[in-house]
């Protein structure tokens, strides 16, 4: 399964309530403002990195670059571009785009 | 009508009246319902607002939609789930919430409980089995 979240954690919950019911084995997308949440050494990434043990984060490299953060991403976080994006979605049965 | 019956699980996330998201799902819900599909319902964090008792809007002058998830069972949507953790963190108990019943053709139309109370455990693998996630 793909969770999709374009909403910064420090913003809203989306990504603090996708996490608490993402399953084993699931792949969260990170896009837009979501990207803020795969910063190294915010206040988030405590959390995200614990989670990364039993799911895999992507997040979507043109919007990294775009707000600034490349050199900042969690190391473990697989960033993909806009054709690694499509793929997540077609390779995941179900997928849930967080508002 | 479709021969292809899947199983959509509406999760719903926000509060009624301040942003259109709920009732938008629950329009949503409604046509998935009508194309005879196996429609659910998940109310989680601030969505868990959508189905409290005695909503009552005309000071704001918005249409009080609960009401409509009162009729739902009327459309063999059965099962509402309702994340407990949501509620708790909110005050609020399944006494605070409307009693929303459906009636079960293959027990003499029985009515039964819709809401169904579940942890975050039981959301994952909800959100796993169903065929189409749709969050609002």
């Amino acid at each position: 399964m793909l969770h999709i979240v374009n909403k910064s954690p420090f913003d809203k919950n989306s990504l603090e309530s996708c996490l608490s019911c993402a399953s084993d084995g699931s792949a969260v997308l990170l896009y837009e403002d979501g990207v803020y949440g795969a910063i190294k050494g915010s206040t988030y990434a405590e959390k995200l990195q614990s989670a990364m043990s039993n799911i895999t984060v992507y997040a979507l490299e043109p919007d990294v670059k775009a707000r600034g953060i490349a050199d900042k991403v969690i190391d473990g976080i697989k960033l993909v571009d806009y054709t690694g994006f499509v793929e997540l979605t077609a390779d995941n049965e179900v997928v849930n785009s967080w508002l | 009508m479709s021969s292809v019956i899947k199983q959509f699980l509406y999760v719903n996330r926000k509060a009624p009246y301040g942003t259109v998201y709920a009732l938008e799902s629950l329009e949503v819900v409604l046509i998935g319902a009508a194309f005879e599909q196996d429609v659910r319902l998940m109310f989680m964090d601030d969505g868990v607002f959508q189905i409290t008792k005695g909503q009552e809007t005309t000071d704001i002058g918005m249409k009080n939609f609960s009401p409509t998830f009162g009729a739902l069972g009327d459309y063999d949507v059965k099962y509402m789930y309702v994340c407990k953790q949501s509620l708790e963190e909110r005050g609020l108990t399944v006494d605070d919430l409307m009693d929303l019943k459906w009636e079960d053709e293959d027990d003499d139309w029985a009515e039964k409980d819709s809401i169904i109370l579940v942890d975050r455990a039981e959301i994952k693998s909800l959100m796993t089995d169903a065929d189409v996630v749709l969050s609002f």
